[in-house]
């Protein structure tokens, strides 16, 4: 793991050796205490109580629908307004796997984020014909053509919503401890799929089409495929959210669910945590989890301090509180990125000779 | 009868979604900005009617002309000292901050307004229509669809014929040289903000007065918008007319058909044109 592949060894002749670390000191301790956090919250249901649990499943489906729109916006660059689409398809997948079908309902999580990737594959032909704000509103809209449909199928109680049977005959604190688990699995799977991918040739690949689509094409990234990979990856990520929720809530209604607030609590989420960065959801989504428990008793009044909030970050702080944290001196929880150590040494050598 | 009623209910209403696209598409023509709060400002200049007509007791008539200078010199200012900060090579800065604002209205007007359906009067105007043979044809949808065909020519006027305009089209086309020859491409951003706010005000009353509204309902006049300027081509006013005319008749005879799914069939339309011309039907070449 900590792989140092040493460069230019002329240490013979005095120059001193350069290093090329992946692993450094803040994120050796930063992933040792992530995964301890990991096994603590493990054993979750022997520790917490049952609303903290509920609540821990919230913000767990915060952390994961974020860290799935940063990997769309972050990395891909696509700033879809549309991924409530996929929370709705999530949800409604277990109603129709679990309920309709039979399907054990945990099963039916994969099952369902299986599915919202399915049926991300059009949707991208449809919404990569638009660029930047156009795109945007396109997911928009097919998001409010799914809304649409979905509200109208009469097996998923149309627009009433749908309770779900298949968790009725469980024992409550036994039903909420294994959707605990469940999203906690999904989360842990989805942070280390995020780490993966960002250290993996396709996502720097992808890292490099955000940043200058033109050089990146030149330099033979196949956009497009590229690009459609993560949207495919971040649809069946934000539909297992929406299978969490449904599980969880046990009530499953299409104008809650196919909310562009979704969307607005994604972007919330990256913005104030930092774009791009696989820190940033986590920290954002822990953040935006305080505000809204201390704001929501004041109704329209907490989205109206999100907003600002927001808008505030974009303007003044456009990589976010991560990115005030790691201003000073560079800091991740993860090792992604590519250190040099050395340098300074090297530099005063050679000036000194 | 029935289908030919709802063809020339669609044409007319046509024009009223032709009012709200203009702004949209004016304001990405110029300065590259997609204004998510664009249906939202909509809904707040109607509002602004309401508290009008109810404070001095007159006609919506004449609150569109108090309103409609606010909402424009609000643009002027907003385009200056808030969306201008957003402008940059990368569209992300732009739609975040707009899709705030948007966000921020919706609730600042469920806080302030409630979220009650709210609805502009003309008196009798509002049903009053005209009819040969089996046809009717609404009195107030007729003025306007004409009032933005003439709104809508008096831009086209406006950026194509008159040397204010060329100067439009010039910062769209190359803000950097315009700057050399001593214009601030700045103040040109904000007039051309300034007249897309003036237009959705305009179209935002309207609609008040044709349709109750709410707080939220900002957000599918946005889409509509959007789906208008897509089907039209960018950049084309006749086309986005010609996007909006469409879109507006495929939800009022699809309404026929099928009626409650008049809002699906506009969008499923608007999805076909993407997937089969996607440029749009009509070629763009000027900035709005």
């Amino acid at each position: 793991m900590t792989t140092v592949a040493s460069t230019s060894a002329s240490s013979a002749s005095g120059v001193p050796e350069l290093r090329v670390r992946r692993w450094d000191r803040t994120s050796v301790v930063g992933t040792a205490v992530l995964a301890l956090a990991g096994l603590v919250l493990l054993a979750g249901p022997y520790l917490f109580d049952v609303g903290t649990m509920s609540q821990l499943v919230e913000l767990f489906v915060y952390i994961i629908i974020a860290a799935m729109w940063n990997l769309l916006a972050g990395y891909g660059g696509m700033l879809s307004i549309g991924q409530q689409a996929y929370i709705g398809l999530g949800a409604y997948g277990i109603v129709g796997i679990a309920d309709l079908l039979g399907v054990n309902p945990f099963l039916s999580i994969p099952l369902a984020a299986i599915a919202c990737g399915i049926v991300a594959i059009p949707i991208s032909y449809l919404a990569f014909r638009l660029v930047g704000g156009y795109f945007a509103i396109g997911t928009w809209v097919i998001a409010e053509v799914i809304r649409l449909i979905v509200g109208q199928v009469p097996a998923f109680g149309a627009g009433a919503g749908y309770s779900l049977r298949s968790l009725s005959g469980m024992d409550r604190s036994l039903r909420i401890s294994l959707v605990f688990w469940a999203a906690l699995v999904v989360l842990i799977a989805i942070v280390v799929a995020c780490v993966l991918f960002a250290r993996s040739r396709r996502g720097l690949a992808l890292t490099a089409v955000r940043d200058d689509p033109v050089s990146a094409a030149t330099s033979g990234v196949a956009v497009q495929s590229s690009k459609r990979v993560v949207f495919v990856a971040a649809a069946m990520g934000t539909g297992a959210a929406g299978a969490i929720l449904a599980l969880q809530n046990l009530r499953v209604q299409p104008t809650a669910m196919f909310d562009v607030q979704w969307s607005a609590y994604m972007i919330f989420i990256v913005i104030i945590g930092g774009l791009g960065t696989l820190e940033g959801p986590i920290l954002g989504a822990i953040v935006f989890f305080v505000l809204r428990e201390v704001l929501s008793p004041y109704g329209p009044l907490y989205l109206i301090v999100l907003g600002v909030v927001g808008i505030a970050f974009v303007l003044f702080a456009r990589k976010g509180i991560w990115g005030l944290i790691s201003a000073r001196r560079p800091v991740s929880l993860f090792s992604t990125g590519y250190r040099v150590t050395g340098l300074e040494a090297a530099r005063g050598r050679a000036g000194g000779s | 009868m029935n289908i030919i009623d709802a063809l020339i209910q669609g044409i007319l209403l046509g024009g009223q979604y032709a009012l709200f696209a203009a702004g949209l598409s004016l304001m990405f023509g110029v300065m590259r900005l997609v204004n998510l709060a664009h249906g939202d400002f909509a809904v707040l200049s109607a509002y602004g009617a309401v508290i009008i007509v109810n404070a001095f007791v007159i006609s919506p008539l004449i609150a569109v002309l108090i309103v409609t200078p606010i909402v424009a010199a609000l643009g002027y200012v907003l385009q200056r000292f808030l969306l201008q900060r957003t402008l940059e090579a990368s569209p992300l800065p732009s739609i975040l901050v707009t899709f705030g604002l948007s966000i921020i209205i919706q609730n600042v007007l469920l806080l302030t307004m409630s979220a009650d359906q709210r609805r502009l009067t003309l008196g009798p105007f509002d049903t009053a229509s005209i009819g040969a043979g089996g046809l009717h044809v609404g009195l107030f949808p007729l003025s306007v669809f004409l009032l933005a065909v003439i709104l809508l020519l008096a831009v086209w006027w406006f950026i194509q014929r008159t040397p204010y305009g060329r100067l439009i089209r010039a910062v769209s086309d190359d803000p950097a040289t315009v700057q050399l020859s001593g214009v601030n491409p700045l103040r040109v951003y904000g007039v051309a903000a300034a007249i897309a706010f003036g237009l959705v005000a305009v179209a935002g009353i309207a609609s008040g007065v044709q349709t109750s509204f709410n707080p939220t309902a900002g957000s599918s006049l946005l889409l509509f918008a959007f789906e208008a300027v897509i089907i039209g081509g960018l950049g084309n006013l006749w086309g986005t007319l010609l996007g909006a005319v469409i879109l507006a008749v495929a939800q009022t005879v699809g309404g026929v058909f099928f009626p409650a799914q008049q809002i699906l069939i506009g969008h499923l339309v608007f999805l076909v044109f993407l997937a089969v011309r996607p440029q749009g039907l009509l070629k763009g070449s000027v900035t709005a």
